[in-house]
């Protein structure tokens, strides 16, 4: 059965837990977008852009000098950092921006903490003449300033969010708080395969470009499916589109990684699967790091884009049916996948997907040559570099001493 | 009888608007949440929602949202907003009714959350992201222990919508007045007025206008169609500003000395 269900249910997760007055604008996103996805033209409007604006499709990419390094499978990069604005969320918002001229919006807010969504919504928004207020943490705002400098270039009015813990989570509370004031002029783009129902499931319809073109790639270039598909997981947008249209072949093994921090205490890290309960937070049942009393723990990663105490609802799904498995990582491991990816392939990924290419030091060894790793590189590095080299210089003083 | 359903029976009678007051419990303390639930008792206010405080309050505009922050630095739990309504409840006559969002109760969990509500004497349960499809069987097991789920509807609510709540319905339906958040307005926007007239003509449950309610003038101005009002931010704001608990209390009963 194609999930989620009528009611926006992967099993047991997801559904819609928000107030009263924005159940209708969710009926009207939920039909829109079944109109869209029946309509070709929709389609054929959206790969327009695709092709000639974002420079889809991607390569899929013959890692081979990593390959060598781990004398094992061979592992294929799949070039989400190619895109326009440097990461994969620029398949959503420009989807989510064709459906919001549809439905004759006239302005779109989103929420960012790395503020590669950010970017990627004040693009779209400038490309379909539509108004943009981008909410981003105060943290965020410090740690992502390029980000930040790029959004306003764009047009776009970036809104510092000073409440909670001033990241990610805040900055969704805030977006919310917005979208519910302003339902008839705007659409909220939200980020991630998070919140309440349709979000998840047009989010990951919009994504679901990465898997289908890395399963074409592959097969052109292999003739087989790959054994392994590794992917980052903040709310989990890159890994379900990755994921998504090998979901069917059973002998593919979907790993989903998540920000393993600094250490596994409450508020030292993001990993929601590996080590939250189901709750609710921004409108869905899903897997949460929170208290005893049900209150949402601060998370922490290096990486902002994976600094999220929720994930998208498939994804607990998928856990608990076995059918995809999950890990952490350190902030510590994704460094060195950092510098390892830059230093053998001249290729800098974005933190986010260091942390994927960080499991491959656990994976390799159990594999064999004949084995196929595909690993998603969600995002460039780019925005990451000062983060990385004060990070670096910290450690270099550390070892002096 | 449930006492909610008791008291609007009493309001219609006495062709009198009900007051219903809302405090985020536990700012600045719980004992001072209690004193002032007893002092609004005594000034006549027909009603005392307590919230819970919730780290993430996205139907919340700043003044909640800070007053839950405050309450949650205080180290307040659901379990202990739950033993306040069962002191209250033997000290008090007015119907209690529990706010909150809806991972704290499932946190809780269900089963035990309505036990331990039925035993503190909670007559009502409002949770502002449980809507209607998502809380068929809470509802009806809160009824079976003698409590009424408060739904709510908004200007945004559709036909369909209005309908399919008011068949829920139980105790009355808490209408939104502005598409919005929560927070203290001047007016009653003609929307509010609107939403009124048509669930008014669409059901015998009781009304109560809440989002933006702050004076004696806009409680007048609702005309017939709503039976209450509910006032928040605009206690919380006088909550907000400080001084002893006897200060805060004082302050909060002179507030509502305006309404009678
Ligand atoms: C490059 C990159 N990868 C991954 C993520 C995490 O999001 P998701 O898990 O939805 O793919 C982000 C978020 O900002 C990102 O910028």
């Amino acid at each position: 059965m194609e999930l989620p269900d009528r009611n926006g249910y992967f099993g047991s997760f997801g559904g819609r837990f928000v107030p009263e007055t924005l159940m209708s604008a969710l009926q009207e996103l939920d039909n829109s977008y079944q109109h869209c996805k029946d309509d070709p033209g929709y389609w054929e409007e959206l790969y327009y852009y695709y092709n000639n604006y974002s420079g889809r499709p991607t390569p899929l990419y013959y890692a081979g000098r990593l390959t060598e390094r781990y004398g094992k499978a061979k592992i294929y990069l799949k070039r989400e950092d190619l895109n326009h604005t440097g990461a994969h969320k620029i398949n959503n918002t420009l989807g989510q921006a064709l459906l919001a001229k549809r439905m004759g919006k006239s302005r779109v807010i989103a929420e960012t903490g790395a503020g590669q969504h950010g970017v990627a919504t004040a693009t779209v928004a400038t490309l379909f003449g539509l108004e943009c207020v981008i909410y981003m943490g105060e943290e965020d705002m410090k740690r992502q300033e390029l980000n930040v400098f790029r959004m306003k270039l764009l047009g776009a009015k970036v809104i510092p969010v000073t409440s909670g813990s001033k990241t990610l989570k805040d900055a969704t509370n805030e977006a919310m708080r917005d979208w519910v004031s302003n339902l008839e002029t705007t659409h909220y783009i939200i980020g991630s395969v998070v919140g309440p129902h349709p979000y998840p499931a047009l989010v990951r319809d919009f994504q679901a470009v990465i898997g289908s073109e890395t399963r074409a790639q592959l097969l052109a270039a292999t003739r087989k499916l790959p054994d392994y598909l590794l992917a980052c997981v903040g709310g989990g947008s890159n890994a379900i589109g990755f994921f998504h249209h090998f979901l069917e072949d059973r002998q593919v093994q979907l790993i989903g990684i998540e920000a393993g921090g600094r250490d596994f205490d409450p508020g030292n890290h993001a990993a929601s699967l590996s080590s939250g309960r189901p709750g609710v937070l921004h409108g869905s049942l899903s897997f949460l790091l929170q208290d005893q009393n049900g209150q949402v723990s601060p998370a922490h990663s290096i990486s902002a884009g994976l600094d999220y105490p929720g994930v998208g609802p498939e994804h607990a799904y998928l856990k608990q049916s076995g059918r995809a498995k999950y890990a952490a990582v350190s902030d510590e491991e994704a460094l060195q996948a950092f510098e390892l990816l830059a230093e053998s392939e001249g290729i800098i990924p974005a933190l986010e997907s260091a942390h994927a290419l960080a499991y491959l030091e656990k994976l390799m060894p159990l594999t064999t040559g004949e084995n196929i790793v595909a690993v998603c590189l969600s995002g460039r590095g780019d925005k990451d570099v000062a983060e990385v080299s004060s990070a670096f210089s910290v450690g270099q003083e550390v070892e002096k001493i | 009888m449930n006492a909610i359903d008791h008291k609007f029976a009493l309001l219609k009678t006495g062709q009198r608007k009900g007051i219903i007051t809302y405090l985020t419990a536990g700012d600045p303390d719980l004992q001072a949440t209690e004193a002032i639930v007893l002092e609004m008792a005594c000034r006549g206010v027909d009603m005392v929602e307590l919230g819970v405080p919730f780290s993430d309050p996205v139907a919340d505009g700043p003044v909640i949202q800070a007053a839950s922050k405050r309450s949650l630095e205080k180290g307040v739990t659901l379990d202990g907003v739950l033993k306040l309504v069962g002191n209250l409840k033997s000290r008090i006559e007015i119907p209690l009714l529990l706010m909150s969002y809806y991972n704290p109760i499932f946190c809780y969990g269900l089963t035990k959350f309505i036990e331990s509500a039925s035993c503190s004497g909670v007559d009502g349960v409002i949770v502002p992201d449980l809507p209607l499809e998502e809380s068929e069987t809470f509802s009806r097991d809160l009824k079976k222990a003698g409590i009424h789920l408060i739904y709510f509807l908004a200007p945004t609510s559709s036909d369909e919508r209005i309908k399919a709540t008011v068949k829920r319905a139980g105790g009355f339906i808490y209408c939104v007045s502005v598409a919005g958040v929560t927070g203290a307005r001047d007016d009653i926007p003609a929307q509010a007025h609107k939403l009124l007239k048509k669930v008014s003509s669409m059901t015998e449950v009781p009304l109560a206008l809440g989002f933006g309610i702050s004076s004696p003038e806009q409680v007048k101005s609702i005309g017939k169609r709503g039976s209450a009002v509910i006032i928040g931010s605009a206690i919380m704001k006088l909550v907000e500003q400080g001084g002893g608990r006897e200060e805060i209390t004082r302050r909060v009963g002179t507030f509502l000395e305006e309404f009678n």
